[in-house]
């Protein structure tokens, strides 16, 4: 199989995955009831009259976790090079290879850990 | 390019809505059993069309778009959610001859593919307007991506040891044994945190029915809820099928029984790691999000990343060390 093909046949299964909802729900508009009233369309607050703007704020921990997870998830960018050569690095270079990994996780691990010593990870 | 370029992942996803109508009905089963019910047995011979009449239940509903929601993001968000969880599949290698997309970064492409559902579940609560589906979004979010972590860093060690991103070639190297016993803790992390992004027990706090009644899909109704639903069970089809490779060999044989098919082998595999999702499922109970988050961060990061390291050293010992 070819390197091209590979890729069409990927955008086939995006396509794919595009086509059958809309088709299903397109299906299903010829087969539902429509019948809005402003009743219906009212948010659902468990059965009481929705009070102030839905939009509401909500806990700022959830950025630090974003924030957490853009430094890990840049982190293992860097891992999965480094894996996928690691045995032929290992061979060029000795154990220079792993040495170095462990200082540059090393940096990432202190920042975690200081994460965890601000508490951040705790949620209560 | 043969006509099988655009036939072959038309049969795919009519296997994988089979798949999800039967999962669904042996969920129910397995459930039942568990708890000494029968589960259902009203629809059809044994119940065997309860799922069908469910989904043509959600397909005759109304639809009703809440009058405050987004509506272009409220209808696109279901897709957002479904798109990325057929379009992993394309890379999953079944046997050696059924391969879909061969390509080079495989296993990359799953992880990168699969973290756009997240954006899916977001859009989804946010869109919705309505404060139970945005707390539900957030908590969703903050879990994937909390998760994706611990996921993406367990699977180095596997990648380490075969030398390759590309799916076919991890199987490959596992001809002479399983990555599920050198990369044992990577098993472990991978296979918890892959229940995390399922949103399956105990990691089901999204759907936390006592306290956010649904979560990101509180106003979803009909087709649009099928929508996420079907993702979730998809999902369980692809994470069932990249562990099986990852680390139970995907259709390397057990015992060198060779006469059996290969594609019997990733079955069997693939069912086997269906069925502990759903045991699990009746088994634990819904854990807390402090202590969702807590075990993410302060357990399965740590420990993919001594895994990495572990793997790295392994390699020098002699004797064992072609296993790493």
């Amino acid at each position: 199989m070819d390197y091209a093909e590979s890729y069409v046949i990927v955008t086939v299964f995006i396509l794919l995955g595009v086509a059958l909802p809309v088709a299903a729900l397109t299906m299903g508009r010829l087969l539902r009831p429509h019948q809005p009233t402003t009743d219906k369309g009212i948010s659902y607050e468990s059965g009481v009259d929705p009070t102030g703007d839905s939009w509401i704020q909500f806990n700022v921990r959830y950025y630090l976790f974003a924030l957490l997870f853009v430094i890990f998830d840049v982190e293992t960018v860097f891992l999965y090079p480094w894996a996928v050569a690691y045995n032929d690095l290992r061979t060029d270079v000795g154990l220079f290879i792993l040495v170095e990994m462990l200082i540059f996780v090393f940096f990432l691990v202190i920042g975690l850990l200081y994460a965890w010593k601000k508490k951040v990870l705790e949620w209560t | 390019m043969s006509a099988m370029t655009f036939l072959g992942p038309v049969v795919l996803l009519l296997l994988v809505l089979g798949f999800v109508t039967i999962a669904i009905l042996f969920e129910r089963k397995v459930l039942g059993w568990m708890q000494g019910r029968v589960g259902p047995v009203q629809v059809g011979p044994w119940g065997l069309l309860q799922t069908v009449a469910d989904v043509l239940k959600l397909l005759l509903k109304e639809d009703i778009i809440p009058g405050k929601a987004d509506r272009i993001l409220f209808k696109i968000a279901p897709v957002i959610a479904f798109v990325p969880a057929f379009a992993v599949l394309a890379v999953i290698p079944y046997t050696d001859r059924i391969v879909f997309a061969d390509i080079g970064v495989g296993l990359l492409y799953f992880i990168a593919i699969s973290s756009i559902t997240t954006i899916g579940i977001l859009v989804g609560g946010w869109s919705s307007n309505n404060k139970y589906a945005l707390l539900g979004a957030m908590r969703s979010a903050a879990q994937m991506i909390s998760y994706e972590i611990p996921l993406v860093m367990s699977v180095v060690g596997v990648i380490m040891a075969a030398g390759s991103l590309n799916l076919t070639e991890i199987v490959k190297a596992q001809e002479s044994l399983w990555f599920i016993l050198p990369q044992l803790i990577g098993f472990v992390v991978f296979f918890v945190a892959s229940l995390a992004e399922l949103n399956r027990t105990p990691f089901d706090l999204p759907e936390a029915e006592s306290e956010l009644v649904a979560g990101y899909h509180v106003e979803y109704t009909g087709f649009r809820f099928a929508f996420f639903m079907l993702a979730e069970y998809v999902y369980v089809f692809a994470m069932a099928g990249l562990t099986t490779v990852l680390y139970l060999g995907g259709w390397n044989p057990l015992f060198g029984w060779t006469f059996l098919p290969p594609i019997v082998w990733f079955a069997a595999k693939f069912l086997l790691i269906v069925f502990i999702l759903f045991w699990i499922r009746a088994t634990l109970p819904r854990i807390r999000l402090d202590q969702l988050m807590q075990l993410g961060w302060k357990v399965l990061l740590p420990l993919a990343l001594v895994n990495i390291f572990l793997s790295a050293l392994f390699k020098e010992v002699s004797g064992i060390g072609n296993f790493f």
